[in-house]
């Protein structure tokens, strides 16, 4: 298939078209906030000293992005092997059980920093079991990995609402969670690093060691698509199944692997509300965390160092959209939802959109630099 | 004589819940048959169940509503044609956005208007598509089962309803017995072939996106002014899914699509009425299991165990006419 597009500078095509799609997404995003009667400019302010203003904002913040960083990279992943995993927000959902099954074993017997590594593994573990199924069924038998595993959240919503209504609640209580972790499963708060600059941050600020483990996992993530034989395998799979299948790389095998790297990447995020702020496993406690990581990849590129700040920012949108509710009724929390749905949109579906623009702009100042060549992008 | 009541009871709410469902899984068929994958079904419902509800409720007319909700569905469906038709992006990732954007806009601008957490305003009669009584459903009613059928089963459901099983035999004569049905398929399996005869490729996709808002609008509708008095937030609670896999569960046909509609509807309605009554031989049944069966039919489906389901085979993929 011939590619319509154009070859242009590596920085115009990671830095400026991102960048780019993001404005006119948050420019959209503005006039929804024009249209509820409100100031967007004040709005943007009210959000940014929100999120970013205090010591405590931070720690929110951050709390927030540990967990877009997780189901973000689940999603990169998965990219990179040319599969779009939805099933991010069912894989932490069922994940949480895993978490919750080994703190509730060990924590009053294991300190946590015994307790945490199990945890970490029972997290992946379910995660990464979660995506097998629809991984297997992408692999061997041909069904399309999207809808199995838009299927599969609705089924793992199902599947926790029994477990903690009927299996995991504590005789006698009527709230649908299990009962409080103890000190064995409560990770260290990392609040006293903003304090160390000088910030203010009370000890209830939720950020956790958990951040540490997805700043790592990140690296991890680089390491494993950019510098081994398996990432190497994955890349040539998702640019080109055809190449990957000449060049003897087994299609099932890397299918299945790459797909429960992702779901144990998107388990882990579990970890963080579980282990380090709720102390218990609650319903829905991923509300929608995992979805977010679809708007983060794509925000990000697929690539660790811009999956991180694009987490950042989901997590400032978070912790400043709280605020924000604050200040103005109108604009409740579901702005967000807005904002990651045209971010979706214009990052991803129409990421192309103003390229041709783009390349004029370029061809204008040096025809050179624009080549016909093929443009990396993400396919599903 | 119970037994027959309760029956008609069940398939009663069966058929309305299935109503929804079965317009949004035709919806999708449209739009799918002509090559674009559709995973916003879910949310092109909710915008149009919240712009129909909003405008039945300013205006005091159904059929405003009804307008509305077809307006704005339709034109979430042509974000989602610009997107993957003109710009030829990824029809799956077009189709979550829209899904978030819905969500997250219904509830912002519901509560910026009308200021109930969400909701709009409880509809008037007159804002409503009520229920509509077949001729001589009254006189018929002491019949024994055929009479029974007619006024309790077939009579009593609102205009929309009957719209949707209209729709089915209908949609089957545009894609089978139409020029326009058989390009449409056309160009859901070859487009290249279709472009080749000096067909546009686009304007006949765009039409079968258009098609798609079309229902989804009256699928929202249904929700908003005749299941329900009203908008509630989040009200679609996952149906455009549902009806997705019924979609897939009949293989892209009309027909089908509708029995898959009543069948996945027929769980729901068990699962209402049915919920922690212990059964004979197998004993309690959890709701949750129930919820989720239509989920588990599909994925078992879709794995083909159970014959195989096949896609049209040019959908998802973007277009690119050869230079």
């Amino acid at each position: 298939m011939s590619n319509p597009y154009a070859k242009l500078p590596a920085w115009a095509d990671y830095g400026l078209i991102p960048l780019i799609n993001l404005l006119v997404a948050f420019f959209v995003a503005g006039l929804v906030v024009l249209l509820v009667g409100e100031n967007p400019f004040h709005a943007a302010v009210i959000l940014v000293d929100g999120a970013f203003g205090s010591g405590q904002g931070i720690a929110y913040t951050l709390y927030y992005a540990t967990n877009f960083i997780f189901t973000g990279l689940a999603v990169a992943v998965a990219f990179h092997c040319g599969l779009f995993n939805i099933g991010g927000e069912g894989q932490a959902y069922i994940a949480g059980l895993g978490v919750a099954l080994v703190a509730l074993t060990f924590d009053s017997v294991l300190p946590w920093w015994l307790t945490f590594p199990l945890a970490v593994l029972g997290a992946a573990a379910f995660g990464a079991l979660w995506a097998l199924i629809p991984a297997y069924l992408q692999a061997k038998r041909g069904s399309h990995i999207v809808i199995t595993t838009i299927m599969f959240n609705f089924i793992a919503a199902s599947i926790m609402v029994y477990m903690l209504v009927d299996v995991l609640k504590p005789r006698g209580s009527m709230a649908p969670q299990t009962r409080q972790l103890l000190e064995g499963a409560q990770l260290p708060k990392l609040g006293w690093i903003l304090s160390e600059f000088g910030l203010t941050v009370r000890p209830s600020a939720p950020l956790n060691l958990t951040f540490l483990l997805a700043l790592l996992m990140a690296f991890l993530v680089w390491v494993l698509i950019w510098r081994t034989k398996l990432g190497y395998e994955i890349r040539t799979m998702g640019f080109s199944p055809k190449a990957a299948r000449y060049a003897g790389i087994s299609e099932a095998r890397i299918i299945i692997i790459t797909m429960m790297i992702s779901g144990a990447l998107a388990g882990m995020m579990a970890l963080n509300p579980i282990m380090g702020d709720q102390y218990r496993l609650s319903l829905d406690f991923v509300a929608g965390a995992g979805f977010v990581g679809i708007a983060v990849a794509l925000m990000g590129r697929s690539h660790p160092v811009g999956i991180v700040p694009a987490a950042i920012l989901f997590g400032m949108l978070y912790q400043g959209g709280a605020e924000l509710a604050f200040e103005m009724p109108n604009i409740s929390r579901d702005m967000i939802v807005i904002i990651q749905g045209l971010v979706i949109l214009f990052a991803g579906a129409l990421e192309h959109m103003f390229r041709p623009w783009v390349q004029a702009v370029f061809a204008s100042f040096s025809p050179r630099s624009v080549g016909m060549n093929q443009p990396k992008g993400e396919r599903a | 004589m119970e037994f027959v009541d309760t029956l008609i009871n069940i398939l009663n709410s069966t058929i309305r819940v299935s109503v929804p469902l079965l317009l949004a899984c035709l919806a999708g068929l449209y739009s799918e048959r002509a090559g674009i994958f559709d995973i916003g079904l879910e949310g092109k419902m909710l915008a149009g169940a919240f712009a129909g509800a909003a405008a039945a409720a300013v205006y005091g007319s159904a059929w405003i509503g009804l307008g509305m909700a077809v307006l704005v569905s339709v034109a979430l469906a042509l974000v989602h044609g610009f997107a993957s038709i003109t710009h030829r992006g990824n029809q799956i990732v077009s189709g979550v956005a829209i899904n978030f954007i819905a969500a997250g806009s219904t509830i912002i601008l519901g509560q910026a208007w009308f200021n109930q957490g969400g909701r709009t305003p409880s509809l008037p009669p007159e804002g409503r598509f009520g229920s509509n009584t077949l001729p001589f459903a009254e006189e018929l009613r002491g019949v024994p089962v055929i009479g029974q059928i007619y006024s309790g089963l077939l009579s009593g459901h609102s205009l929309l309803a009957y719209a949707a099983f209209l729709a089915v035999p209908f949609t089957w004569w545009v894609l089978f017995r139409t020029r326009f049905g058989l390009r449409l398929r056309a160009v859901g399996e070859n487009p290249a072939a279709v472009d080749t005869a000096g067909i546009s490729v686009t304007w006949l996709r765009y039409r079968a996106v258009i098609c798609t808002g079309i229902l989804t609008g009256l699928a929202g509708s249904y929700m908003s002014l005749s299941q329900n008095a009203g908008f509630v937030k989040d009200m679609s609670a996952g149906r455009g899914f549902i009806a997705l896999a019924a979609l897939i569960f009949a293989k892209w046909r009309p027909v089908p699509a509708m029995f898959a509609c009543l069948l996945f509807g027929f769980l729901d309605a068990m699962a209402i009425r049915y919920q922690g009554i212990a059964l004979p031989m197998i004993g309690k049944i959890p709701v949750q299991f129930m919820q989720a069966l239509p989920y588990v039919l599909t994925v078992i489906l879709l794995a083909g165990f159970i014959g195989k389901a096949i896609p049209p085979r040019a959908g998802g993929v973007p277009y690119v006419k050869e230079r």
